[in-house]
Parts: C-alpha cells; sequence; structure tokens
C-alpha cells in the first residue's frame, strides 16, 4: 500500500479562547489572529516536515487548497508543491488538490500542474476539488448552483489542454478560449497526470470517478469508523458500475499518533489533537449549505458532505452528538488512531483492509504540534510502522500512481547552501 | 369575500422545456405578482386580498415552487427572457406587474427592457442594488434558527410558509424548500449590483416602492435609491410592522397599498 504524509498547515496560534470569541475558523476569521512574522516560521516548519517525511521515504507528500481558513494556511497548494519539486528526489508531489472553478481561466490549472510536473520530473498527483463551501461559495464568492457545472466543464478543459497536440478553441457554456495551447506540457503524457478527485460521500463523484478512472478520496476528519459507511457507499456502487474492487481506486485521510506507549502517545498528542477538534473545526453553520451546492439527487441519498458535518459540529444541536473535542471520544471515535508501533501497525492494517484503500494519507501533523513532536511522529512511524503495513494490497497494481522520469534521467538538483554575506 | 375560502386554479406554462405553475384567482383587470425569496410554497392571504377586485396571476420563476428549469439559466438576461416568457404565457403582457424581493427585481428589469409590458409597476422590498456602506444581510449564509427573522418582522410567518402541509413528500419538500433558495440564488448571488442600476432609468411605468420598516435583510433607505433612479413618477411607501417579506408581515396593508397605485 502507499503511505503519503499530508500536511494541512493549521495556523498553530490560535488562542485558548478562540471557540468563545469567534464565530469561526473559516471565511471571517479575524485578521488580528494572524501575525505574519509567526507565520514565517509555521510555513517553514511545515515545509521542513514536508521535506523530512520525504527523506523517511513516504510515498508521497501531500498539500492542499483552502481559503479564508484557520486550519488551511495553503490558498495556493501549488507553491509549497513547487518548493516540494526542488527539495525531493523521488517522492510523489500529491496535490490535493486545485478547486477547478476557482481559476479563470482554469487552463491556469493545467499550466502551473505542468510546471509542477516538468520541475519535479513526473512526479505529480493532479487533485481536483470542487472544493468546500467556505472556500468556494463564501471565500471565493462563486454561486453554488453553477459551481459544479463550472468544475466539470474546467475539468474537460484542463484534461484536453494537457492531451490535445494542436493550438484549439474551446468553446464552452462557462469558458471560451479561442486560442488554448499550454507551455509547459506535463511530463506525464500517457495520456496526462494521474487525477485523484477528493470528496465528500456523493453518488455522482463516485460514478464520475469510475467513468473517468480517476481515484476517489474521501478527506474525512473524523477517521475510519465514520468513514466506513461512505467507503462501503463507494464499493458497493464500484460493484454495480462493474468496477473491481482494487483499493488503488481509493485514497483515504487519517490522523495518527504513534509513540513508544499509549500512554505516551496519549500525553504527546492530546493537546494537539484537542487543538485541532476543539479550534480548527470551529466552523459557524452558517457557512455550511449554500443552496444548490449539495445536489438533488445528493438531497435524496441523504448523504451529507463531510464539510457540511464539520460545519455542524459549530452548531448545539449537533455539537452533543459529535461531541469528540476532548481527546478519549477522539480516541473512542477512531478520528485519531494512537498507541505504540504495534498497537498504530494494528490499526492501520484494519483500516486500510476494512474501508479497502490502497493510498493512505496520513495526518501526522495537526493542531498545534510542535515541530519536535511532528518529526518524532514521522520518524517513527516510517521506521516502525510503515515496514509491517507495505505489504498490503501486494496483489494489486496501482494504475493511479505517478511515472516519473527515469532516475537517471532526472537532473540533479544541488544541495541547498545558504549564502551569508560578509556583514552578516 | 366570495370565492376567498377556495384556492386558486392551476396551470402550467413551458419555459425553455420546463412546466411553471401559474397561479390565477379572482376577477377583473389583470395583476401578476412576481413572489420574493423561498417563492410560494402555499397560497396566500395577500394574494386573496388583490384577487378581491382583481384577477391576480402568478407565474411561478424557474425553479422555485411550483416551477422547473432554474438550471438552465446561466446569465441574469437568461433569467429575464424567462420571466419575459413567463408574462407572455400567463398574458400579463401589458398589465400591472408587482413584485417583491428577487421578484422585485426582474418586475424592475421588465419595466425597463420592455416597457410596454408593464402598464404600472410596485416593487416590494426588490433586490438589484448594493450599497457597501449599508449592505443587504446575506440570506444564504446564515443558521436555521436566526433566517426567520431575517425574513420577516414575525419570523413565524415565514416558519409558516415553508412548513410542510399535512401530506407533503416528507423527503420532496425540502429538497423544494432548497430549490427554490439555489434558484433565487443561482439569479442573484451573492446578492450584489445585477446592473439594474443602468436600467432603472429606463423604466416609465408609475412605479411604486413599497418597503417594511423592519427590513432585516435589505434596508429600507434602498427604497430612496430605487425612487431616485426610476425616471417614471415614483413614490416610496413604508410599511410599519413589516419585515423583507412584507406581504406575509403585513398583508392587508401592502394588498391595499398596491391597489391603490393600480388603481
Amino acid at each position: 500500500m502507499k503511505l503519503m504524509w499530508f500536511h494541512l498547515m493549521p495556523y498553530t496560534e490560535l488562542p485558548e479562547d478562540f471557540n468563545r470569541k469567534h464565530p469561526s475558523v473559516w471565511v471571517d476569521i479575524h485578521s488580528s489572529l494572524f501575525d505574519p512574522k509567526r507565520a514565517h516560521h509555521m510555513y517553514n516548519d511545515f515545509m521542513d516536515e514536508l521535506e523530512y517525511a520525504a527523506e523517511l521515504g513516504y510515498d508521497a507528500v501531500c498539500v492542499n487548497e483552502h481559503h479564508s481558513n484557520g486550519y488551511g494556511l495553503m490558498p495556493s497548494p501549488n507553491l509549497i508543491a513547487s518548493s516540494l519539486a526542488r527539495r525531493t528526489t523521488d517522492t510523489a508531489l500529491c496535490v490535493m488538490g486545485n478547486s477547478l472553478a476557482l481559476y479563470n481561466p482554469p487552463t491556469r490549472v493545467a499550466e502551473e500542474f505542468a510546471m509542477i510536473d516538468c520541475i519535479s520530473g513526473g512526479r505529480l498527483i493532479a487533485g481536483f476539488p470542487v472544493g468546500s463551501p467556505m472556500d468556494t461559495c463564501y471565500a471565493y464568492g462563486q454561486n453554488p448552483s453553477l459551481l459544479r457545472e463550472r468544475y466539470l466543464e474546467a475539468h474537460d478543459l484542463v484534461k484536453k489542454a494537457w492531451t490535445e497536440k494542436d493550438t484549439f478553441a474551446f468553446d464552452g457554456r462557462y469558458n471560451q478560449q479561442r486560442y488554448v495551447n499550454i507551455w509547459p506540457r506535463p511530463i506525464q503524457n500517457d495520456p496526462h497526470p494521474p487525477i485523484w478527485i477528493p470528496g465528500g460521500g456523493s453518488i455522482e463523484t463516485w460514478r464520475w470517478c469510475a467513468e473517468m478512472d480517476y481515484v476517489y478520496c474521501y478527506l474525512s476528519y473524523y477517521g475510519y469508523k465514520a468513514g466506513l459507511a461512505t467507503m462501503q457507499g463507494f464499493w458497493n456502487e464500484m460493484e454495480k458500475l462493474g468496477k473491481d474492487r482494487n483499493p488503488y481506486r481509493a485514497g483515504f485521510l487519517q490522523f495518527v499518533g504513534v509513540a513508544e506507549s499509549r500512554q505516551q502517545a496519549l500525553d504527546l498528542y492530546t493537546e494537539p489533537a484537542e487543538y485541532f477538534y476543539g479550534r480548527c473545526l470551529h466552523v459557524d453553520a452558517r457557512f455550511a449549505t449554500p443552496p444548490g451546492y449539495v445536489t438533488e439527487a445528493t438531497q435524496r441519498s441523504g448523504i451529507q458532505g463531510m464539510m457540511q458535518k464539520a460545519a455542524n459540529v459549530a452548531s448545539p444541536a449537533t455539537k452533543a452528538a459529535l461531541k469528540a473535542t476532548n481527546m478519549k471520544d477522539i480516541v473512542d471515535g477512531g478520528y485519531v488512531l494512537i498507541g505504540s508501533p504495534d498497537e498504530v501497525v494494528e490499526q492501520i492494517r484494519h483500516v486500510a483492509t476494512s474501508l479497502n484503500v490502497g493510498h493512505l494519507m496520513l495526518l501526522l501533523q495537526y493542531g498545534n504540534m510542535s515541530k519536535d513532536t511532528t518529526k518524532y511522529n514521522t520518524r517513527l512511524f516510517a521506521e516502525k510502522v510503515m515496514p509491517k503495513v507495505k505489504d498490503l494490497f501486494g496483489e494489486w497494481e496501482d494504475k493511479w500512481w505517478p511515472k516519473p522520469m527515469a532516475k537517471g534521467q532526472r537532473a540533479a538538483v544541488p544541495a541547498f547552501r545558504p549564502q551569508l554575506t560578509a556583514a552578516e | 369575500m366570495p370565492g376567498n375560502s377556495q384556492g386558486p386554479a392551476t396551470t402550467t406554462v413551458d419555459v425553455n422545456g420546463f412546466p411553471c405553475r401559474v397561479w390565477t384567482k379572482g376577477s377583473g383587470p389583470k395583476l401578476g405578482f412576481l413572489a420574493g425569496l423561498g417563492g410560494l410554497p402555499r397560497w396566500l392571504p395577500f394574494l386573496d386580498r388583490l384577487a378581491e377586485t382583481r384577477t391576480v396571476i402568478v407565474p411561478s420563476l424557474p425553479g422555485y415552487p411550483g416551477g422547473l428549469g432554474h438550471t438552465e439559466l446561466d446569465t441574469h438576461l437568461d433569467w429575464v427572457l424567462a420571466v419575459r416568457q413567463l408574462i407572455d404565457k400567463t398574458g400579463l403582457a401589458g398589465a400591472d406587474l408587482a413584485g417583491a424581493s428577487v421578484g422585485g427585481a426582474f418586475a424592475a428589469e421588465m419595466a425597463a427592457i420592455f416597457p410596454g409590458h408593464v402598464r404600472r409597476l410596485a416593487l416590494i422590498a426588490p433586490f438589484g442594488l448594493f450599497d457597501d456602506k449599508e449592505p443587504a444581510a446575506d440570506p444564504w449564509a446564515q443558521r436555521k434558527e436566526v433566517l426567520p427573522g431575517l425574513m420577516c418582522a414575525s419570523g413565524e410567518k415565514w416558519t409558516a410558509l415553508v412548513a410542510p402541509p399535512e401530506g407533503a413528500n416528507s423527503v420532496e419538500w425540502p429538497i423544494e424548500m432548497t430549490r427554490a433558495a439555489e434558484a433565487a440564488a443561482r439569479a442573484f448571488w451573492p446578492l450584489g449590483d445585477t446592473g439594474l442600476r443602468k436600467r432603472l432609468g429606463l423604466i416609465a411605468s408609475p412605479t411604486l416602492i413599497v418597503w417594511g420598516d423592519r427590513d432585516a435583510l435589505l434596508p429600507s433607505s434602498y427604497a430612496q435609491k430605487f425612487a431616485t433612479a426610476i425616471n417614471g413618477a415614483s413614490r416610496v411607501e413604508i410599511i410599519a410592522g413589516a419585515g423583507h417579506l412584507a406581504y406575509l408581515d403585513q398583508p392587508e396593508t401592502v394588498a391595499r397599498a398596491v391597489l391603490g397605485h393600480f388603481g
């Protein structure tokens, strides 16, 4: 199986009384809470952590896109990915991803992803999320009723821009470009970089992923127990559509905290986990359901998007039901897997097999976890957990993984040497 | 009054291949009404009051309760032309037209772009303008418990409007209510200036602008902005004790003002 190291890049210094004094971590979070000089250190710590994960042999490092968000400091994941392209060598770069409807023209995504693919020697995984209501409809002002149609059309345009050899005219419902001819072109051109779709539990998305032969990723913050129904729904739908159960059709996000013992794990990870589930998911419910964001088919199936669930955590009515903001409930609910290496091995094997997921995206940094603790978690997992779970799904081929240039053909990236001036 | 205990006659007209419900009641000169946010999940006392002296014709906008086809409409021009089809196909061309909230913005567009289509115009808290010193509240970013108080001075009037009637399909009813919100959002998101400002000067129909003094969504100061921008003889009437959907809060007063203006 593939073990991928995912960073959300949360702002780590939201105040203790954040939930009491501020209505939302997202959309209208107050600018006075953001200290750019502290963010300088956060960004650099986070990028150190991603590079460290790559050094330790994780299959991929993952970044994603959020806007006006106190737990996701990457409005442009492409900026981070381009830096990682220069500071990693063999690790896949999973940009999870670019919300296509937010780019005008969407060929910007085709271009930037092609750049990352070229710089990295063909290591890009191209994620195309619709994007959460908070990011797309509120922070970026997109019309919720048009969002999915724009997204699907932008997808068609980006894919065609990657694969069409000649300059072409695109005459879409929402995008009209007389001359589409992107430079650069992706290295992965057979036919294009792997496309992965992070989504909530919508039937349309599952069907579309099956039709297009894309990887479906369920990026839930609520762990494998809460994700089981969704992933079962996904596999049931695949079966109906006559698709095999290749676990590499799917990706899943899981928080993990590993230490020498379960007690030590609790000591280390309680604060960052409670910070994340308490402060970072403090989303005002008023931003959960812009009308039209959830399709009528999905409404009928009664499946709620996971962002809607996240936002509803902030409403008093559902807070009692989803009260996992303290560590005991967080762990009992399976949101965060904790324990000694062997205990985590057992849980990871259970998660992967019960959900049938070949691409496991691990959150080993969350909330206000320090760089030292993050590196400890990352190293212990790499050394003592990874070797005991890598064998899973060996009988299946991962057809959705990047196919980079041969190692010997790739540019040598010189080691980074800061050049201090004499004055310093 | 005679006939008040009975509901309206229901027919449908076709707009871009989709059915839109048309309610008709009363007798006398025709009077069209384009509803505000939420549309008309049910017939209203306000409409009964209008039907006492007029033939009231109430077409449902695409996507509003009783109407489909909002998904075909991408631009504001698409919407305006859909409304034009509704007006034409319900025999309202040349009749008096009242519109409220988002329906009010479309009524204003009709009078501006197709002046022959509207005899006299009544706008009840219409959208279409935006003043960043007094921005409209955002009805699409509200907690459930806050919304009724934003729509009506008496929040229970809104709650009653959207409450499922006895025997309603428990799956489809909330979907229809969401669809109405989506349709309005599709046309007006994020409730900014629709460009109507540039067209208000074309309105030649005598225009009454009605506004609830307790409109929590769109401040009543917008009434004067509309009156100033409209060239035709326009008059403002502020309704005491009414919120954004003034026809729900004060049906009698609003109906009297509208009927008085239409003559």
